[in-house]
Order: structure tokens, then sequence, then C-alpha cells
């Protein structure tokens, strides 16, 4: 498995001090490249300095003990915080004073960490409503039943059931979403995310609850999404076999602030990240 | 798939009959062709205010299930429909006097009063769609109280084409049409049933294919998880206000056919408790049930007049059957004991089928 989705090694190119993007090849520009990112509540720092780039197919993973604000990170990129210190580039383009919103249509999707599906509608509904600003009709055109609704519907219905195949939940469309088994409500959450046609698809701990043959299913999921979407996938999980299996650069956070940022193996033998899990050791 | 389109489309073909068939049955009592039943005086005259509370039920039914605000001002919507549906139908008959359009006048009034109504919804819907849950009710319930004491005191009045408007001031020249608290006077009734079934209709149309459509799936989703609706970039603010306006102006219309329905109305009929009973026809019917509101908004139109023979206890009666349709209604118990009834003849349904 390891050996499987082992790539070059990262570009988690330390951020440039000031001001302009540095001069890089057109085919490795970042697909997100994070400054100085920081966020106060209230005189707590969250997330302090956190510089981060991703480049256009990589698997990055963010990986830190609880409470090292690993989802307060995703926050930030998604605007759903809004940061107090720092910018986000998404594919090059500053997001200061976004919306989570707009941040979504610059490329941005996510997933959560307690599924946020909407649970009284059916699987096929919740991936349409992914699909809500990739395939359009007007509000009267919808009311009036005019052939753009008709012709919309019908792409929706196409290709909803095309992101569903993805995990092979096509049989599910017509199921409720709330009434799937929990991995299935986290696939379909990833779906939904993925309706929306990003560039980086952020996973809040998507093997959560998922049993070890689930979770390896999962990982080669997630390698098949990057290769048939060319979008590069940034995930926070507990689970170091699927981290350290499919990720080409890890990130690793403590109390807001990075501590150690490279490969798998450079991550695993760093003796910061391990003090961070693990604790000191008792001296004499 | 195809099962569930066809679940979603044979619900709502059961809505439409079930409200034509209502409809047919009613012209038949009126025509006189069913034998031994003639509809009384009184219940004629409430056939148009059942339309009228089906349209507000459904179109509450829009802002408080499918969109899940709280909304406690809708009669206010219904008293800017009414009247400036009647201003532009008494409008056009001082215009045109001797002309006799009839139809275009009562068209005219429901499209000014949806108009007048959505415009009203959009300047509440602003301040209000910042706030969410008891708040907005609150404020919902104070912006209708305002509309309604607005209306007390303006005054309207026509001469030939040209219109006079004041505030607070009843000395206007020509025929006063608006008059402060004493409401809209000597209008020309222009309501019929048939109005009102095509404006049931209409509403229905409207409300029904906008639940199954792009928009009505993102509001419905911006209800159950805002976040989640806004990370795959739905614009909230957009479609909140979308169903909310909808909702104001159905809500307008119908006003307008309220309005056309009655010589005189005053401002005084749209007020709080007007609100509130069309809110109770939606939660008795069940909330986010279309079918449901336009069942509860026509029985309990109905009831207060069927128990006319209880004299004096008629409204204890009537607050008697709402408790108990209530309790009945969200009763576990009761429920499961209809559902395990329900699945036994279904599966007795089956079995026979494969017998057959």
């Amino acid at each position: 498995m390891t050996q499987k989705y082992k790539r070059e090694p990262v570009k988690m190119v330390p951020a440039p001090s000031h001001g302009i993007l540095p001069e890089r090849d057109v085919l490795s520009r970042p697909v997100l490249e994070t400054r100085n990112l920081g966020i106060d509540f209230g005189g707590l720092h969250a997330v302090e300095d956190f510089n981060l780039v991703i480049g256009k197919t990589e698997i990055a993973g963010l990986i830190g003990p609880n409470g090292a604000g690993k989802t307060t990170v995703f926050n930030l990129l998604t605007k759903v915080y809004q940061p107090t210190m720092g910018t986000i580039l998404i594919n090059g383009r500053d997001t200061a004073g976004m919306n989570t919103v707009q941040a979504n249509k610059l490329g941005i999707a996510r997933t959560f960490q307690n599924i946020r599906l909407f649970g009284n509608m059916s699987v096929e509904d919740n991936v349409r409503i992914g699909l809500h600003n990739q395939i359009t009709y007007s509000t009267a055109s919808g009311i009036f039943r005019l052939p753009a609704f008709w012709k919309g519907e019908h792409e929706q219905h196409e290709r909803a059931l095309d992101l569903l195949s993805i995990f092979d939940m096509q049989d599910l469309a017509d199921h409720q979403a709330g009434s799937l088994p929990y991995g299935a409500q986290r696939r379909l959450e990833i779906v939904r995310a993925l309706a929306t046609n990003p560039s980086l698809l952020l996973l809040d701990e998507p093997a959560a609850g998922m049993n070890p043959h689930e979770t390896e299913e999962l990982m080669e999921n997630i390698a098949k999404i990057r290769d048939k979407f060319k979008i590069a996938v940034m995930l926070i999980e507990h689970d170091m076999n699927l981290v350290m299996g499919i990720c080409e650069g890890i990130c690793v956070l403590n109390y807001g602030r990075v501590i150690a940022k490279g490969t798998p193996e450079e991550i695993q033998n760093n003796p910061i990240v391990i003090e961070a899990y693990l604790g000191k050791r008792k001296e004499g | 798939m195809k099962t569930r389109k066809s679940k979603s489309f044979s619900a709502n073909f059961i809505t439409y009959a079930m409200v034509i068939i209502a409809f047919l049955l009613c012209e038949l009592a009126l025509s006189g062709a069913i034998p031994g039943f003639k509809m009384s005086r009184s219940l004629k005259g409430q056939l148009v205010p059942i339309c009228v509370y089906i349209v507000m039920a459904v179109s509450l039914n829009l802002t408080v299930g499918i969109s899940g605000e709280l909304s406690l001002g809708h009669a206010g919507f219904m008293s800017v429909g009414a009247f400036s549906g009647i201003l532009v139908s008494q409008w056009l008959l001082s215009a045109f006097p001797e002309s006799n359009l009839e139809l275009v006048r009562l068209l005219a009034a429901l499209a000014t009063g949806g108009v007048v109504a959505a415009i009203a919804g959009v300047l509440i819907g602003i301040p209000v769609l910042r706030l969410r849950g008891d708040y907005l009710a609150i404020v919902t319930l104070a912006f209708g109280e305002i509309i309604r004491n607005l209306l007390n005191c303006v005054y309207f009045s026509f001469e030939g084409a040209s219109l006079n408007f004041s505030f607070l001031d009843p000395n206007l020249p020509g025929d006063i049409v608006v008059n402060g608290p004493m409401g809209a006077i000597g209008v020309k009734k222009l309501a019929s049933f048939e109005a009102g079934f095509i404006l049931v209709l209409f509403t229905l149309v409207v409300v029904l294919n906008l639940i199954n459509s792009r928009s009505g799936r993102a509001i419905m989703a911006i209800r159950d998880n805002r976040i989640a609706a806004e990370s795959v970039g739905i614009n909230v603010t957009k479609y909140r206000m979308l169903a909310f306006v909808i909702s104001a102006a159905l809500a307008g219309m119908a006003g307008a056919l309220y309005g056309l329905n009655y010589s005189t109305v005053q401002a005084a009929k749209f007020k709080f408790d007007t609100s509130i009973l069309v809110l109770v026809f939606v939660v008795l019917g069940g909330i986010g049930n279309i079918r449901g509101s336009i069942i509860a908004a026509t029985v309990l139109t109905i009831l207060p007049e069927m128990l006319r023979e209880f004299g004096n206890y008629r409204m204890l009666i009537y607050a008697i059957v709402l408790i108990v349709v209530m309790l009945v209604t969200n009763n576990p118990m009761l429920k499961s004991t209809l559902d395990s009834l329900k699945g036994k003849i279904f599966k007795k349904s089956v079995k026979e089928g494969d017998k057959a």
C-alpha cells in the first residue's frame, strides 16, 4: 500500500517573506498557498504563522494532537473564520474579504468532521445540491417547468450518478442520506464536495468511524479521485496508516503552530513530532 | 431513480387531484346537481375565504416549513396585497367607468397585490433575514403590526383617473376609496369561487414546482444545514430572500382576492390573530406538508361555521378540536400503531399480488 502511492517528494516550499508570488513554472503553480496565516480568538492564538504550499495534484496531510488547530485551519481556508493575520491564495488569487461561498467558487470544497449531510433528503439530492453552481437554470424556469429545467435536471441526474459511481453508490441514490451507514455518509460527503468541481478538496477526518477494510478502500479512492479529477487533496486524519500511506507531504501542527513539515519518512523520524505525540522521555 | 421522481410526481398529483375534485364537488353542490345536499348560505359565503386561507397557509408553509423561518407577520403581506389590489381595481373602474372589464380588473388587482407584497417582502426581508429563529419571529411580528398601523392612517381618493393620497389627513377631494381606519369602502366585489380556485392552483404550481427544483433544493439545504449549504457554494442570503419574497407575493395575491370579496375592508382585519390563524393551519397540517396545509385550512375555516349551532360554546369546541388533533397527530404510540397497520395492509396486498 505504502509503495503504491509513493510519488515525488512534496513541494512544501517555504512561503516567500513578502508580497509577490515567486516565479514558478506554470504547471507547478500551487493550488493553495498560505502566508503567515493566523487567527486569534480573544487573545488565544488558535493558529499562528501557518505557511503551507500545496501543488496542483498533491495529497497533503495535516496531522497533530487533539486541539492542535487542524480544523481551525480548514475553517480559515474555507473562510468560515476570517483570518486575523496573513493571506490565503487559492490558485494564486487572494481570498481576503471573501466568504465561504466565494471561496467555494474559487475552488475549495470540504467535508466535515461531524458529518453535515442533508439527512432528510435523498442521496442523489445531496449530490445535486453540490452541483448547485455547476449545472444551473433560473428559478423561474424551475417554477414554470421551462425546457431549461428539464435539461438541467437531466444533466444533474446524470452527473450525480456519475459522481456517485466513484464510490459505487449509484444504487443508493434513492436512499435517505441520514439512514446510510456511517462510512457511506462520509463517502457521500466527499462526493458532494467533489460535485462542486473543486481544485482543492479538504477532507476532515475522512476515515473516522471506518473499519480497516473501509479505510483501505478510502485510501485507494482518494488516490483515484486525485488521478481522475487532477485535483489536490488535503486531509486531516488520525489514522496514521492512511496518512503515511497516501500523503506525499505532511504538515504537523501543535498548539496552533507548525512543528514539522516533510515527507512521511521525515515526519516519522522527526523527534519533535514524536515528542508532540508521545511526550518527552523522563530524564534521569 | 425512476421511482424517486415518480414518487414526488405522484405525491404532487394527489395534491392537485384532491383540490380539483373538491372544486368540482363544490361546483356540483352549488348548482344543486347533488340531490339531497344543499350548500348553506354561510358555507357559500365561506368558499372564497377558504381559497384565500389555503393560499395563505401554503405560502406561509413555504417560509415556515420549506425555508425554516418562523414568520409571524404573514397577515401584513396579505393586507398590503388587499389594499393595493382594491386600489388598482377601483382605479380601473373609476378611470374607465363605461367599459366592463371585470376579469381584467381582477387580474390586475391580483398581479398588483402580488407585486406590491413582493416589494414589501424585499424591504422587510433585508433587515429581518439577518436574524434567525425566535428573533426573526419577533421582528416579523412587529413588521406585521407596523404595516397594519400604517394602513390605518392612509387615505386615497379618485377624481376620474387621477389618484389622491394623504397620510393622516382625511380631507381629500373626489371619491374616497381608502378611508383610514374605516378601511377601503365601496369596493366593487370581484372575487369568485372560480377565481379563488385558479389562485389556489397557481399557488400550488408555484410552490410545489419550486420545491422540486434547483432553487427549492437550495432553500431546503439551507434549512437543514446552513454551514454545509454554504460550503457547497449556495448563496444563503439569496435563497432565504427568494423563499420569503415568493411567500409574501402569494400572500399578497391572496389578500387582493380577499379584499375584493367584501364591500368594505379594514386594516384591522389583518391583525396578529390572522397571522396566528394561518400559522395554526400550517402547524396543524404539518410543517413542510403542503397537502396538510390545504386540508387544515379548509377544515378549520369551515369548522367555526359548522359549530354555530353550539352557540356560545362554539369557540370552546373549536379549541378542543384543535388540541385533540394536535395531540393525536403528535402521538408517537398512535403513529407507530398506524404505521404497523399500514405495513400489515401493504404486506397483505403484496402477498396477494404474489399469489395472483
